[in-house]
């Protein structure tokens, strides 16, 4: 397996903290990485650095690389902007745009990219959404507000937007945490589809979740990774002490 | 232990007739809001009564008002506070969403917070002194730099026409804009702070840069309002009484040119009041001030209805 997204030396700060330390980390393309661990160990930081998010945050402060295809995303001269096109993302709460149709909210990323032609909009618009499997539900209705979805239809939503703009990384902030079970399988079943075009990097809460959907698993507790590995290694025999205390719910 | 059963009825009863009063005092408070409000119709439609029966609906498109005469017609000072204020949103309006958004989105934390309380200093500024001013300072700057050169290069525009005297529609509309401005820019940046940062995470990581994040996310979110405060401010625009009446110029003609003076309802009020020796003149200019108070409720009925609609807007945002 080659690798999409490398994190080299990566450090983290918020003013006087320091969340995220020293993590080296690999994740291999056309496949999900879990990230794993207890509330505050750093994850969504660190998940938030790959695409940039934190230029947004007044305060924070990144160092170390990251490496998407042996581009350093915090180089010299690299257009936040681009990567973000490139390396997509999809939140903890299902966030369409609530002034917008569910047409509209699909083709928004994709429409930055400059005028285009009503069919290839179209065309943008049924494959993305044909691709969540939310085509069928959504056909007849697509000028209707977004808002009139349910919680689990809009997460979906949200993600057509994102693979809209046809990004090669998925970053997945607990996407399914918001949703009722139902819901929440559909999101894990479509993320295993989706991981035949795209990377996908998914944190969360829920260690079932985890080892149903993901091939491989990081371990973080404060702010260092702890042990990453194969999913099934990592939840039968982890060569860490303190990952197998959290895996067995024994803290966290 | 018949003491505390005692003791505790007694409590019973105390705070249900405490609660009572309580009661009674708010409803009769709110109730006399009402009440002044309609004894003010009342008096005013009575006060205006001569002269609602002599003209009609002659007197809202009368153009001649004419105290020695008695043929009063308001249209002159309808045109003027309608055209006046309506100039002035036009022109305040992209200057407030744009300062707003400077202080919320652009400007660092403690610049945005210094920008925000100098304009809400802009607005505690009494009239009065906005007036004094405009007739010291701005006035002449217009009749001596801004009108002659707008003449020189626009004067074949019917707006720019005509001798430039400096009080004109034009410094009215110039010194409403300033005074509506930081009322516009204060509730619009309310209206923006609250756009959640869910809603500009989305557009940020769709590769949205600021700008297409604030045109994506933060102004349509915050559309109904950012209306809603255009409309307060055309309510102030239009009720402003003594900074315009300093600068307009006082002359109830209807002229296309920005040049000329013209009046508004509530200057026409404030200047003649006082003066007005026959009852059918109090009369017409208490019909006036009715005028003025129709058009200020359905402007502020207008904004109460968007700000239910945004409102409602919200609850559904927040419904997930």
């Amino acid at each position: 397996m080659n690798n999409k997204v490398k994190l080299d030396d990566l450090n983290v700060h918020f003013g006087g903290t320091h969340a995220v330390k020293e993590v080296n980390i690999d994740f291999p393309a056309n496949s999900v990485t879990a990230i794993i661990g207890p509330s505050g160990c750093g994850k969504s930081t660190v998940l938030r650095a790959i695409n940039r998010m934190h230029d947004m945050t007044p305060g924070a402060q990144v160092s170390g690389r990251i490496l998407l295809d042996d581009t350093d995303i915090y180089g010299r001269g690299v257009d936040p902007v681009a990567i973000r096109r490139k390396i997509g993302m999809v939140f903890q709460k299902p966030n369409p745009f609530p002034a917008m149709s569910i047409y509209d909210n699909v083709i928004a990323g994709y429409k930055l990219n400059g005028r285009m032609r009503r069919d290839e909009a179209d065309e943008i618009v049924e494959s993305s959404l044909q691709r969540v499997a939310l085509w069928d539900e959504v056909k007849d209705r697509l000028k209707s507000n977004a808002m009139e979805l349910s919680g689990g239809q809009q997460q979906r939503l949200c993600i057509a937007r994102t693979i809209a703009v046809r990004p090669e990384v998925i970053l997945m902030d607990e996407p399914a945490s918001a949703l009722d079970p139902l819901s929440t399988l559909k999101i894990e079943e479509l993320i295993e589809e989706l991981k035949e075009r795209y990377t996908i990097i998914i944190v969360t809460h829920n260690m079932q979740q985890a080892a149903r959907v993901s091939d491989v698993t990081a371990f973080f507790y404060l702010g260092e990774l702890i042990e990453c590995g194969v999913t099934k290694k990592i939840f039968t025999t982890p060569d860490r002490k303190q990952t197998e205390d959290y895996i067995t719910g024994r803290f966290g | 232990m018949s003491d505390v059963t005692a003791s505790h009825r007694w409590k019973i009863e105390k705070g249900l007739s405490g609660d009572f009063i309580f009661k009674a005092v708010t409803v009769l408070f709110a109730f006399s809001i009402l009440v002044i409000l309609m004894l003010m119709l009342y008096e005013m439609v009575s006060q205006s009564l001569p002269s609602l029966r002599k003209f009609g609906s002659h007197f809202i498109t009368g153009m001649n008002w004419d105290a020695v005469q008695e043929d009063f017609g308001a249209l002159p000072f309808i045109y003027g506070s309608v055209v006046s204020s309506v100039l002035a949103l036009l022109i305040a309006t992209p200057l407030a969403v744009g300062t707003a958004l400077f202080i919320t989105e652009i400007a660092p934390r403690r610049l945005g917070g210094f920008a925000a309380s100098l304009v809400e200093l802009l607005a505690a500024i009494p009239s009065v002194i906005y007036g004094l001013w405009g007739i010291l300072i701005m006035t002449p700057w217009l009749q001596q730099s801004v009108q002659p050169f707008l003449q020189k290069y626009l004067g074949f525009l019917p707006f720019f026409d005509g001798p430039a005297y400096g009080v004109s529609m034009l410094a009215g509309v110039l010194i409403l804009v300033i005074m509506v401005v930081p009322i516009i820019t204060s509730i619009t940046k309310e209206v923006l702070t609250a756009v959640p940062r869910s809603q500009r995470e989305a557009a940020i990581a769709l590769g949205a840069t600021r700008w297409e994040m604030i045109r994506m996310a933060v102004l349509p979110y915050g559309k109904s309002g950012i209306l809603g405060a255009i409309i307060l401010g055309l309510g102030r625009a239009v009720g402003e009484t003594m900074a315009v009446t300093m600068v307009i110029g006082n002359d109830p003609k209807i002229s296309l040119s920005l040049f000329s003076p013209a009046y508004t309802m509530p200057s026409v009020i404030a200047n003649e009041f006082a003066e007005a020796s026959s009852p059918l003149h109090s009369a017409a200019l208490m019909h006036i001030g009715l005028l003025l108070l129709v058009i200020t409720l359905i402007i502020n009925a207008l904004a109460r209805l968007l700000l239910w609609s945004m409102s409602r807007g919200a609850a559904r945002g927040a419904k997930l």
